[in-house]
């Protein structure tokens, strides 16, 4: 449910006008837009969506693909879902302007098996699409510019939100991350140049070839700019989803949402970290705290350990087994997390979980095996004597 | 499986196969249709897949194996997957989950002897602002109650319809 609209991405703007105006320009200067609006990607990682679309537009090759990462597996996230159902033709026009922009012929919309009941919804927007030659061959009689969009649903993994587990995936294969670099904008889906981007990401570079980079840039902070889509549950008084610029604090957010009186936050959902009241005053930005949007709010009756527990029998479950610190890292912290349940945990034992954390941390593969520790380590040292004394 | 069975799944797999052109990409998409068709994935089906994509079978069955929509073992005609992640648990999951239970005569993982209903846990739906919320093959209920749960599956059973053969 949305609850706050505006003013950057939950907007409506006239689609159809934008596109227009985005195909009457030239690659460069939408290149150029992009890169002055300094838009970073809305997954949560941030990486330049400038810098992305560059490096793949200057990849020479036949063919080069625009995939569309709606893989929204995060827990506590879901703002993907909405805007996949109320904004799809912001998507997919954002979608054939990314192709635009590289040369590329087709997209792909990576869908999650748990959203297969957006599939029809989706499908016959971009039929509306190519019936309008919106999409096509020889967009709105632009001579050489052809591009079409298809669904690939995936088949419940978490991992696969991963850009190159995705890919693997899309190529019909486990989806077990790669190494990087390459990078995907390099070698990507069947080893061409590939950009992989958030939905949120594609709609939100709508907004800015619509309103101009200037515009974007007054709201957020120096280093995230604009506003982002913050998923909220848990303990509020009003969870949904609310649209606010970039580099709030986590107590303002709190007291936008009804949450005044949480005991710790988890930002980033169960790859991100878990926060106390003494750090309420963090901000919610690259810079400071990073997220793709999901906030999950703990009333002061929560119990910590419990939550630590859910966490990791999650981590354990979605590991891909590919690489050895997580697959055992993750089995091991949890043991070790009923053990504290059980009340069987010596500190000096405690003390080496957190450092296999941190070994996790950096000698993991791929993203998921390096954030997997976060809630564990963030958990147990902000509420270690809750635990230790329940 | 009787021989007219095999040679109906042959040929649906080639069909499915020929709009990728038999590449591996078209993979997972003709798992998932023979998923959501026969409930689960045969051994049978899984060498068919093989030969048409001339991957081994091995590598069918670490793809399937992989996803958790995906199974070697017949699921029931209805699956419930009960969201388990934090905020649908917070909410209330675990009432939920024993009235489930309750209702159905089975744990979770397992299928009713009429082969209607499976039980499964599912991570994230991605309805955490409206939990608990459950997926019934495609269809999603949020701020699912003990009590509506009785009338969730009697929905289904309706939907099946008495007419209908069991299939076990």
């Amino acid at each position: 449910m949305i609850q706050k609209k505006g003013p950057v991405v939950l907007i409506d703007i006239d689609v159809d006008e934008v596109f227009k105006k985005a195909l009457s320009m030239s690659r460069v200067d939408i290149l150029d837009e992009i890169k002055k609006s300094g838009l970073k990607g809305r997954g949560g990682a941030g990486f330049p969506t400038e810098t992305k679309w560059n490096l793949a537009g200057t990849a020479s090759d036949d063919k080069k693909y625009v995939v569309c990462n709606a893989d929204e597996g995060e827990p506590g996230t879901f703002k993907d879902r909405v805007l996949l159902s109320d904004y799809t033709d912001d998507l997919l026009a954002g979608m054939t302007i990314a192709g635009y922009v590289i040369g590329s012929t087709q997209g792909i919309i990576y869908l999650r098996c748990e959203y297969i009941y957006l599939y029809k919804h989706i499908n016959n927007k971009i039929e509306e699409r190519r019936k309008k030659n919106l999409l096509g061959k020889n967009i709105l009689g632009k001579d050489g510019f052809n591009f079409d969009i298809y669904i690939q649903p995936g088949a419940g993994a978490y991992v696969c939100g991963e850009e190159t587990a995705l890919i693997e995936s899309l190529e019909g294969h486990r989806g077990e991350p790669r190494n990087r670099p390459p990078y995907p904008t390099v070698v990507g889906y069947l080893g061409k140049p590939t950009i992989i981007n958030n939905v949120e990401t594609f709609i939100t570079a709508m907004r800015i070839i619509d309103k101009g980079a200037e515009w974007f840039t007054k709201y957020g902070t120096d280093k995230s700019t604009g506003t982002k889509l913050f998923s909220i549950s848990g303990d509020c008084r009003a969870p949904g989803i609310y649209e606010l610029p970039m580099g709030i604090t986590v107590k303002e957010l709190l007291a936008t949402v009804g949450g005044e009186d949480a005991k710790a936050v988890q930002v980033g959902g169960a790859s991100g970290s878990c926060i106390t009241r003494n750090e309420f005053n963090l901000t919610l930005a690259y810079e400071d705290i990073s997220t793709g949007g999901s906030i999950i709010i703990f009333g002061e009756k929560r119990n910590m350990l419990d939550i630590a527990i859910n966490f990791m029998e999650f981590f354990v479950e979605e590991s891909c087994g590919q690489c050895t610190p997580c697959r055992y890292g993750t089995e091991t912290l949890l043991e070790g997390l009923y053990m504290l349940k059980n009340k069987k945990c010596s500190i000096k034992y405690l003390k080496e979980l957190l450092q296999l954390g941190e070994t996790m941390q950096t000698a993991s593969k791929c993203g998921l095996g390096q954030s997997a520790p976060n809630a564990f380590i963030s958990i147990l040292k902000n509420f270690k004597h809750e635990i230790l004394c329940s | 499986m009787l021989e007219a069975e095999k040679d109906q799944l042959k040929n649906e797999i080639l069909h499915l196969a020929g709009a990728y052109n038999n590449h591996r990409s078209g993979l997972l998409p003709v798992l998932l249709h023979i998923q959501q068709k026969y409930r689960y994935i045969s051994r049978y089906a899984m060498q068919e897949i093989a030969d048409i994509f001339r991957i081994h079978p091995v590598e069918v069955y670490g793809v399937v194996s992989f996803y958790s929509f995906l199974s070697t073992e017949k699921k029931g005609k209805f699956i419930i997957y009960l969201c388990q992640t934090i905020s649908c648990d917070m909410a209330g999951k675990r009432a939920v989950a024993r009235q489930l239970e309750n209702e159905l005569n089975i744990k979770f993982g397992e299928t009713t002897p009429d082969g209607l209903f499976t039980l499964k846990y599912t991570n994230c739906l991605g309805a955490c602002d409206k939990g608990p919320a459950l997926l019934v093959n495609e269809d999603l209920y949020t701020k699912v109650t003990p009590e509506g749960v009785f009338d969730i599956i009697q929905s289904y059973r309706a939907k099946f319809g008495a007419h209908v053969t069991m299939e076990i």
